[in-house]
């Protein structure tokens, strides 16, 4: 049974400021600022790891170096920002005292567990009635997960990153970098070398995990940067919901948020993924905010499914694509996402789904809106490879703007070698209809209300597909991120 | 830090440059100073490669166009009837000819119509006539396109077209630039610079022909302007050889409620580029692109269509389809700018295609970038083989698979083929359409039914 109450973000909604801005005082241990191989044999020590993930970390950093040195960082998304300054940054912000994991919540600070409740994530006991295993991420590094043992009669294994490191040293080191590679690009090599910790999830054969497994990241301390890294493998069979949600404090400076997640659905599994970001949006004068540079890619082997569904809302600047492989014959890749651009946000993001299996099918569905001064891309990469036969693809990105001063942008790159696929790509872009709007405020709603009520119903095919609590929650990000953009 | 990686191929025309630069030692002053300026425009950039992050050739390959040798022999003869039998013709048209990127008035067929000056641009920028100074390279010359930069430097003769306020042609003006029959790999640098006076209107057609069978660089440019008022009707059929490269420029810029419809019809080239950009620069101008591709052998055809809705009112209407065979490859990139007053702006996208073959590739990337809010926009993509339900049909009632595959293809081009409307010309792309079919289906792999 859900208690919706329980995992509601407790937040009022009438203010339309950030409501997450706040900072929690907890005494931190940091590395010094900037990037070098000793800090990266610096995290692997403070970490316990052995020998063989350093040499990983050190591989990455070093192509890591060497393409800063070549090209610096990726250019071709269509966003504007000063740039990162690679040396200013702490690539290592622990809350002190953390270096031994918590052997129950009665180890956590109390600081966090309140700056966790304040968030309205449910980390006592009693998130058991909402049905959520949580693994709480705390700058760099995991501080609690919930319902471990009960997770564990099923064999499920749901952990933080450093945890899983330790402990089934077999498993991290099989799948580590198995979707997404150091070598896949700049930010991916960059957190290959320094991230800190994320969450772990391993759902054995045949196993359909019966609760939603929950991450929640939170960066606190000023000048850092976050690099999580989640691996979720879902072995023949199983099924898993997954969702992710993150928060930062309100910084006139910007923070770098880098992380990669993996998943790997082996024959006949399911992952589905959703993730509501909120990272700090920057304030509306465009100081500040997150820059959230992320790669996510899905594996997806014989009859398997993955499905991404996001709601971004916050970050200054978002470049992220969740992607799925579709190796498997028959297998399944989804992608739903709403973004949302408003003030000086900057998002430039879609999917790509590379069809290398026969009768692979993938859907698409993205609205991007933009509002303010923000500027919305949608850039999807559908690839149909000489071996897809049958494969199906649908995709549908709509644009919505508010305001003359946004921007809506879409870039698809479709690439079709083979004769038996069917590929569908269609597109609108427009502002919300006058006659609607007129409508709703006939019926006595305000200009901001008839707004927000189009444009939740516009996005609907996404929501819809969030589980429930994350549903009504995108719902009110959505309102209260948009609040000020009308009228 | 980036590394700068040289400029490339740059070598291979300074030779033909200082030679140019030598033998027009007497032109006026400022085409010497244009070609020196995009010379140096051009050494700076070489030809496009296909190089990460290089976004305006991801999907075209230029290497084998780096590899050529060219030689700088002088041009070949060509005979009025190697024309009328490679081209469409028609004695009712005024038809000017550019060989090997040279006016030929003796192949150039006019009739004197009233409010239309058709000549040499060679002779119009030796004489600085009318407004050639300035419109010359005005728009596409720019410096960050290598192609416009190469051509504008070596810019020296093709057709000048200027149409007079108010003249209304009920005759298709047509150009015809051909590359003649020649042992060695030339490069040919052809240009049409044409206006088009207040009100005026006028069909223009313009055909590239190729009567060797060597491997040749044409890289035309078209120049457009048009004033308030004025109405194009504009056909482009390109016919190289399919050893030859052809990177062809159109640039169009729109003063108010003005018309530009425009049909491409490609089949030539090994490597083939049509670069299309038009600019709608006052309220209420109407720009139509439309195409057909077809492509089979180890052709490349890549149509890079875009159009900037630079203020408001303007609708424009982007269409293309393509039909890709044997080992071929198609790409198209389209892509239509709004900026921030061009409110009231309406415009459509799409690129339809039919993969017959299990080696062909189509890459489409119909791009929106939007920056005023009432605007309404949309765009599709399609690429698959002929419908299986379709072709079914059609068995179910007698028609063996061939002619049944046949039909459908041709019913695919036919929506296009119908938009080229004066007869002669009609008649002509569906010759060509007609006799390309059976190569592409020679070509294609059959498709199970589902």
């Amino acid at each position: 049974m859900t208690n919706q109450n329980t995992i509601s973000r407790e937040s009022d909604l009438s203010g339309g400021e950030y409501k997450w801005g706040f900072v929690t005082d907890v005494d931190t241990e940091l590395a010094p600022k900037g990037l070098s191989e000793d800090i990266v044999r610096l995290i692997s020590e403070k970490k316990e790891e052995p020998e063989w993930l350093l040499e990983w970390r050190l591989k990455a950093y070093r192509l890591w170096a060497d393409l800063e040195k070549k090209d610096g960082e990726p250019t071709w998304a269509m966003i504007d920002y000063p740039g990162v300054d690679f040396q200013d940054i702490y690539y290592y912000a622990a809350p002190k005292g953390t270096n031994e994991a918590p052997k129950s919540l009665d180890d956590v600070d109390p600081e966090m567990l309140e700056t966790f409740e304040k968030l309205g994530i449910p980390l006592q006991e009693r998130a058991a009635l909402a049905g959520v295993a949580v693994d709480a991420v705390f700058d760099s590094v995991s501080v609690a997960t919930t319902m471990e043992k009960q997770l564990g009669e099923l064999g499920i294994i749901f952990c933080s990153f450093s945890e899983a490191v330790k402990n089934h040293p077999e498993l991290v080191k099989k799948y580590l970098g198995s979707v997404v590679p150091h070598t896949d690009n700049f930010y991916a090599a960059l957190n290959s070398a320094v991230f800190s910790d994320g969450s772990f999830a391993y759902i054995p054969p045949g196993v359909k995990c019966p609760i939603e497994l929950m991450t929640y990241f939170r960066i606190n301390t000023e000048g850092s940067g976050q690099f999580e890294r989640t691996l979720i493998v879902a072995d023949k069979g199983a099924y898993v919901s997954y969702l992710e949600g993150c928060t930062a404090p309100f910084r006139k400076t910007s923070q770098l948020h880098a992380a990669v997640v993996e998943l790997v659905a082996l024959d006949d599994a399911e992952i589905k993924y959703s993730t509501i970001q909120n990272w700090f949006p920057g304030t509306k004068d465009g100081e500040g905010g997150v820059y959230n540079f992320v790669t996510k890619r899905g594996r997806a082997d014989m009859n398997a499914k993955i499905s991404w569904t996001q709601v971004e809302t916050g970050s200054a600047i978002t470049w992220k694509y969740p992607s799925v492989i579709l190796r498997g014959d028959n297998s399944v890749g989804e992608f739903f996402s709403v973004a949302l651009a408003n003030n000086h946000q900057q998002a430039d993001t879609g999917t790509k789904m590379i069809h290398i299996g026969k009768n692979t099918k993938s859907t698409i569905v993205s609205k991007g809106i933009s509002a303010g001064k923000g500027n919305n891309t949608y850039r999807g990469q559908v690839q149909i490879m000489p071996g897809a036969e049958n494969a199906v693809n649908h995709t549908q990105c709509d644009s919505l703007l508010v305001g003359d001063q946004c921007g809506a942008h879409t870039v698809p790159y479709i690439e079709v070698r083979n004769p038996t696929a069917r590929l569908e790509h269609e597109a609108s872009t427009s502002k919300v209809s006058d006659d609607q709007l007129f409508y709703l405020m006939a019926r006595g709603l305000s200009e901001e209300e008839a707004h927000h009520m189009i444009i939740t119903g516009w996005s609907r095919d996404v929501i819809k597909e969030l589980p429930f609590e994350f549903a009504l929650e995108a719902s009110q990000l959505l309102k209260v991120s948009l609040e000020g953009a009308v009228g | 830090m980036t590394i700068e990686t040289p400029p490339a191929a740059v070598d291979k025309f300074a030779r033909a440059f200082e030679k140019l630069s030598s033998d027009k030692s007497t032109s006026p002053e400022w085409i010497k100073s244009l070609r020196e300026k995009a010379w140096s425009a051009f050494s700076n950039l070489g030809l496009p490669t296909k190089r990460r992050g290089n976004e305006l050739w991801k999907y075209t390959n230029l290497r084998p166009l780096a590899d050529l040798e060219f030689s700088y022999g002088s041009s070949g003869s060509v005979t009025a009837e190697q024309i009328k039998c490679a081209g469409p013709w028609d004695d009712a048209w005024d038809t000017l000819v550019v060989v090997d990127g040279k006016f030929s008035s003796e192949l150039s067929s006019l009739n004197g119509t009233t409010g239309l000056r058709a000549t040499s641009l060679a002779s119009a920028i030796e004489s600085s006539e009318g407004d050639v100074e300035s419109q010359l390279a005005s728009l596409a010359g720019k410096e960050e396109y290598a192609f416009t930069a190469l051509s504008t430097a070596f810019v020296d003769d093709g057709a000048y077209v200027s149409l007079g306020d108010g003249s209304e042609l009920e005759q298709p003006v047509h150009v015809i630039f051909v590359t003649s029959g020649a042992s060695e790999s030339r490069a040919v640098y052809p240009r049409l610079l044409m206006n088009a006076g207040v009100g005026s209107s006028m069909t223009l057609i313009e055909t590239h022909l190729n009567l060797a069978d060597t491997p040749q660089f044409s890289a035309p440019v078209i120049e457009i302007l048009q004033d308030g008022g004025s109405a194009i009707r504009h056909y482009r059929v390109q016919m190289e050889n399919e050893a030859s490269f052809h990177i062809g420029t159109t640039r169009v810029s729109q003063q108010g409620d003005t018309d530009f419809t425009s049909t491409s019809f490609a089949v030539g080239a090994q490597i083939a580029r049509n670069d299309v950009h038009t600019l709608l620069d006052a309220p209420g101008a109407n720009c139509t692109l439309h195409g057909l591709y077809m492509t089979n052998g180890s052709q490349h055809q890549d149509q890079e269509i875009s159009t900037t809705h630079a203020k408001p009112g303007g609708s424009s209407d982007q269409f293309y389809k393509g039909i890709l065979s044997g080992k071929s490859h198609a790409v198209f990139s389209g892509k239509v700018i709004v900026m921030r007053n061009a409110q009231k702006s309406d415009a459509n996208q799409k690129d339809l295609n039919l993969l017959l073959s299990r080696g062909a590739e189509i890459d489409a990337k119909p791009s929106l970038e939007i920056y005023a809010d009432d605007i309404t926009a949309s765009h599709g993509a399609t690429a698959g083989h002929v419908d299986r339900d379709t072709l079914f049909y059609l068995q179910s009632r007698g028609v063996d698979e061939e002619t049944a595959k046949a039909i459908l293809v041709r019913g695919f081009a036919e929506e296009m083929l119908n938009e080229f409307e004066p007869p002669t010309l009609f008649d002509f792309v569906e010759r060509v359409t007609d006799e390309r079919i059976p190569v592409l289906l020679a070509e294609s792999d059959t498709i199970g039914t589902a």
